[in-house]
């Protein structure tokens, strides 16, 4: 669980590192849309949009699907379906991040009562 | 001093909460093993807060870190990962030696989310509460991804997650 978590967050964090695939995940809050509209709409080629799109498409944050020869881009919901899971990943970060902090404080007292030790004030 | 080291050698790791106080508030809160002075300090300078901002396993290397932790200075954090770098900066509001501080998140261009830490020290331990305060739901929703580093990007992935509620609840 907690790889999986990790995985996914950093699965996700690279895919959200890019502006134009945060502005791409943007646009498709507001509808659907194909990769040439999407490729017309952020000045790009369409084969640099689909590396976009497959980019988020990986992380799962979003869906392709072929009808004809249009592929309709949706935003996909396969990892962050739930609040509760997102909260959970980000809970993850700051508990990892606070094990580390107690580390160095632990490094800290230690220091200090070395100190102390030596000063005896 | 000395009997109270064996129990302090092997500190248990405490609980970390999350909770989403409102649409504009995430709150997050843990004790750490240690007093408010220590934690204020680990914090505040730049060679301590880079040892554990960024937690080893998440693939992501720090690659500089500037602090200058006083009422109106100013942090700057770069990242790299993968392919790409990000910058992370703002301003401190309120510098309260171990017991609070205050900063912007001014990187993101839908406002600018402000995160305040506490610390308070209960029997030579520390209680850690932090909330970061969006500057207004629909920042937040228009805003679809550039308030941050670590947090701040999951700040990106909290944005997403409410336009998607939006527009999937329609």
């Amino acid at each position: 669980m907690v790889q999986w978590a990790q995985a996914n967050f950093d699965v996700s964090f690279g895919a959200l590192s890019d502006a134009t695939r945060r502005g791409v995940l943007e646009q498709l809050g507001r509808g659907d849309a194909s990769i040439t509209a999407l490729a017309q709409k952020f000045h790009m080629t369409l084969t640099g949009m689909k590396k976009h799109v497959g980019v988020l498409e990986q992380a799962g944050l979003v869906t392709t699907e072929k009808v004809g020869r249009v592929r309709t881009c949706r935003l996909g919901l396969r990892h962050l379906q739930e609040e509760a899971e997102w909260i959970e990943t980000y809970r993850q970060l700051w508990s990892a991040r606070f094990d580390e902090l107690d580390k160095v404080v632990e490094t800290l007292k230690r220091k200090e009562r070395g100190d102390g030790r030596a000063k005896r004030k | 001093m000395d009997e109270r080291r064996g129990s302090e050698a092997a500190p248990t790791k405490n609980p970390t909460t999350v909770e989403r106080r409102s649409e504009r508030e995430l709150v997050v809160t843990r004790t750490v093993n240690g007093p408010a002075r220590l934690v204020f300090e680990a914090w505040t300078k730049a060679d301590l807060f880079r040892k554990w901002w960024v937690p080893r396993s998440y693939g992501l290397t720090l690659l500089s870190c500037e602090m200058d932790v006083r009422v109106g200075g100013g942090y700057r954090l770069v990242f790299s990962h993968q392919d790409s770098t990000m910058e992370f900066f703002g301003k401190y509001r309120e510098v309260t030696p171990h017991s609070r501080l205050v900063w912007t998140n001014e990187e993101g261009d839908g406002g600018t989310t402000v995160t305040t830490v506490t610390f308070d020290e209960i029997d030579g331990k520390t209680l850690v509460v932090l909330v970061d305060l969006y500057p207004s739901k629909e920042a937040l929703d228009a805003d679809s991804g550039s308030t941050g580093a670590m947090p701040e990007s999951l700040d990106q992935l909290d944005e997403l997650l409410v336009s998607l509620r939006s527009t999937t609840t329609k």
